[in-house]
C-alpha cells in the first residue's frame, strides 16, 4: 500500500512540476495554428539564433568533456598536487547564479576590466560577441562531465590500469584502451547533460551577449524576446524546439544505457 | 632472471610496511612470500614490479639496477588477487593486450593467443567476456595475459586468495606444473602456509615488514629460525621455554616417570588423523595430533586422564 502512495506522490510531483508546464508549451505553440508558428521558426533571425546556440554548444561541449575527464582523473587518482582544490571548485558553477557569472565576466573583459583593455588593444571583441558567450556557457556547464565520471572512476578502481602498465602499456595507451572504455558511458551521460545545459543557458549569456537580434541572440534569448514582444506562439514555438531537442537527447540516452549494462 | 632486493624500506604514513628487507631470488626459481596480513609481502611484490617505489634501497633484476625503471620497462608479468580483468574486452583481447601495445604483427598475436588459451585450458572461451567466466577461469585468463609478452619474471599477488578451496588446490598444482615447463622466475604472495609449502621451492617468511627466514619448505618446518616461524608455519604448543609440534607428543595410559598427567578436553576425528586438546595438571593446554591407530589403542575420549611426554622439543 505504502509503495503505491509513494509511487503516486512521485509521479504526481513530476507531473505537476515538469510534465505539466512542458505540455502547456506544446499546446500553446499550436494555439493559433501552424502558420504563425512556422513564420517564427523560419524567420532568418530565429534560424540565426538556433545556429548560434548550436555553435556555442559545439565549442563548449567538447572542451568541457575533455576538461571534465581530466578533472575527474585528478580528483580520483590524485596524481598531482592541488587535486583537492580542483574537487572543491569544480562544483562552483552549480552554486553560483548564472547572472553573477555573467557580471563577473563583465568585470574581467569590460572596458575597465582586468583583461578588457588588452583585448581591445589587440582588436579582439570579447563582450557582446561569441567569445564571451562561449566562456559564459563553458563556465555554467563545467561540472556535469566531471560529476558523472568521478563515481565511475572510483567504482572501477585502478587495478585494471595497473595491470595494463605491467603489460607494457604507456600511460597514453592505458588511458585510451583501458580507462576511457571503462568510463565511456559516464562520459556520454555527462556530455548529454552538458549539451542540455548549453542549449538551455540563459542568464550568463543574457548578461554578456548584448542580445543583438541576428548577431548575438541565442535561441533562449530569442524566446524571451518574442515573449516580451507579445509574439506568444513564436516564444512557445522556439521553446518547443529546444524542449524537443532535450527530450530526444535524453530518450536516446536512456535507450542506449541499459543495453550497455547488460553486456557487462 | 634473478631478483635481488637490497635494503628496501617503505612507509605508508606512520605504518612501516617494509623495514630494511633484502632477499635473493635465483633465476628460474619458484618462491613464495609468506606472512600474515600487514607483514609487507604484497608491498614487496609491488615494489619488485615497480607498482610502488621504495623509500630507500634498490631492486636489481638480472644483476642490473631496476629501481629507476618504470613498471612498463621492467618486463614483469603480474597477476592480481582480484584478476584485474579488462571487463570491456573478450578473453582473447585480454590475453592479446600486452602484445598489441607492443605492436606485434597480427598473425603472431593470433597464434600466441591460441597457444596460451590452450595452455590455460580456455579453448572455446576466447570470445567470452570476463563477466561470463568463473573465478578460476578468470584467474587463468589473467595468468595467460601476464604470460603473453613472455615476461622474464612472473609475480602473483595472492593469486588464489579469492577462489574456493577446491579450485585453489587445482590451480596450485597447475601453477607448479606450469613453472616446471616454462622455468620463468616466479614469486607469489600468500598467507596460506600450506599453499606456500606445497608450491614453492623456497619460502620467504615475513612478519611486520621484516624477513624472518628464507628456506625450503622442509627446513622451514624442521628448523624454524625463531619463535614466529615456529608458530606461523605449522602448529606448535609452547611449554615453558620450549615449542612442541602436535605430532611430537607421546601419550600413554599409565605414568612412567617422565610423563605428566593430563585430561582430555576435546577429541576431533578428521578421518585421516585425530586431534586432541589436553589440559595438563599445571593448567597448560596442549594440542596433540595422533594417528587413527594410536587414538584407537588409547580409546581416547573426553574427560579421560592420560600421561603425556614431548618426544621432540625446540628451544630458541
Amino acid at each position: 500500500m505504502r509503495k503505491y502512495v509513494l509511487r503516486f506522490l512521485a509521479l504526481g510531483y513530476l507531473l505537476a512540476v515538469l510534465l505539466g508546464p512542458l505540455s502547456m508549451v506544446f499546446f500553446r505553440a499550436f494555439d493559433k495554428g501552424v502558420d504563425p508558428l512556422w513564420k517564427t521558426l523560419s524567420d532568418p533571425n530565429t534560424v540565426h539564433a538556433f545556429k548560434l546556440t548550436l555553435i556555442i554548444a559545439l565549442i563548449a561541449v567538447p572542451l568541457n568533456a575533455i576538461f571534465g575527464v581530466v578533472c575527474a582523473l585528478a580528483i580520483v587518482r590524485r596524481r598531482f598536487p592541488g587535486a583537492g582544490i580542483v574537487n572543491a571548485i569544480v562544483d562552483l558553477p552549480l552554486a553560483i547564479s548564472p547572472v553573477v557569472v555573467g557580471l563577473s565576466l563583465f568585470l574581467l573583459y569590460g572596458r575597465t576590466g582586468w583583461f578588457g583593455p588588452w583585448f581591445a588593444r589587440h582588436g579582439m571583441q570579447i563582450l557582446f560577441a561569441l567569445p564571451s558567450m562561449v566562456i559564459a556557457t563553458i563556465f555554467v556547464s563545467l561540472p556535469f562531465v566531471a560529476r558523472e565520471v568521478v563515481p565511475t572512476l572510483r567504482e572501477i578502481g585502478d587495478e585494471q590500469e595497473q595491470a595494463a602498465r605491467t603489460l607494457g602499456a604507456t600511460n597514453w595507451q592505458t588511458f585510451w584502451r583501458i580507462t576511457l572504455p571503462s568510463i565511456r558511458w559516464a562520459v556520454v551521460y555527462g556530455v548529454v547533460l552538458t549539451t542540455a545545459r548549453c542549449l538551455g543557458e540563459y542568464g550568463a549569456v543574457a548578461v554578456v551577449s548584448g542580445n543583438i537580434e541576428g548577431k548575438t541572440q541565442t535561441a533562449t534569448l530569442r524566446v524571451q524576446d518574442a515573449y516580451e514582444n507579445f509574439n506568444q506562439s513564436g516564444a512557445y514555438g522556439i521553446s518547443l524546439v529546444l524542449a524537443a531537442i532535450s527530450v530526444v537527447v535524453l530518450v536516446t540516452m536512456t535507450l542506449l544505457r541499459p543495453k550497455e549494462e547488460q553486456a557487462l | 632472471m634473478s631478483i635481488e632486493v637490497r635494503n628496501v624500506s617503505k612507509r605508508f604514513g606512520s605504518f612501516q610496511a617494509l623495514d630494511d628487507v633484502s632477499i635473493d631470488v635465483d633465476g628460474g626459481a619458484l618462491t613464495a612470500l609468506l606472512g600474515p596480513s600487514g607483514s609487507g609481502k604484497s608491498t614487496l611484490l609491488r615494489i619488485i614490479a615497480g607498482l610502488e617505489s621504495p623509500d630507500t634501497g634498490e631492486i636489481r633484476l638480472a644483476g642490473e639496477d631496476a629501481t629507476p625503471l618504470t613498471t612498463q620497462q621492467r618486463g614483469v608479468g603480474f597477476v592480481f588477487q582480484h584478476y584485474a580483468a579488462f571487463k570491456h574486452m573478450s578473453v582473447r583481447e585480454n590475453i592479446a593486450f600486452g602484445l598489441k601495445v607492443r605492436k606485434r604483427p597480427r598473425d603472431e598475436v593470433r597464434s600466441r593467443v591460441d597457444e596460451l588459451l590452450e595452455l590455460v585450458q580456455l579453448q572455446g572461451f576466447g570470445d567470452r567476456y570476463p563477466a561470463q567466466l568463473s573465478g578460476g577461469q578468470r584467474q587463468r585468463m589473467a595468468l595467460a595475459r601476464a604470460l603473453a609478452p613472455e615476461p622474464k619474471v612472473l609475480l602473483l599477488d595472492e593469486p588464489f586468495g579469492a577462489l574456493d578451496a577446491r579450485v585453489r588446490a587445482e590451480l596450485r598444482v597447475w601453477l607448479r606444473r606450469l613453472h616446471d615447463e616454462t622455468h620463468t622466475t616466479t614469486v607469489f604472495v600468500t598467507h596460506d602456509q600450506e599453499e606456500a609449502m606445497d608450491v614453492a621451492d623456497s619460502v620467504v617468511v615475513m612478519n611486520k615488514g621484516r624477513v624472518e627466514q628464507v628456506a625450503g619448505p622442509r627446513e622451514l618446518y624442521d628448523a624454524p629460525a625463531n619463535e614466529f616461524v615456529m608458530s606461523f608455519v605449522g602448529q606448535a604448543t609452547r611449554i615453558d621455554d620450549t615449542w612442541v609440534r602436535p605430532h611430537d607428543f607421546e601419550l600413554v595410559l599409565a605414568p612412567n616417570g617422565s610423563t605428566r598427567e593430563a585430561q582430555v578436553e576435546r577429541v576431533v576425528h578428521l578421518g585421516f588423523e585425530v586431534r586432541a586438546e589436553l589440559i595438563r595438571d599445571d593448567g597448560e593446554i596442549l594440542a596433540v595430533q595422533l594417528t587413527r591407530d594410536q587414538a584407537a589403542q588409547l580409546e581416547l575420549e573426553q574427560g579421560q586422564i592420560v600421561y603425556v611426554r614431548p618426544t621432540r622439543a625446540t628451544t630458541f
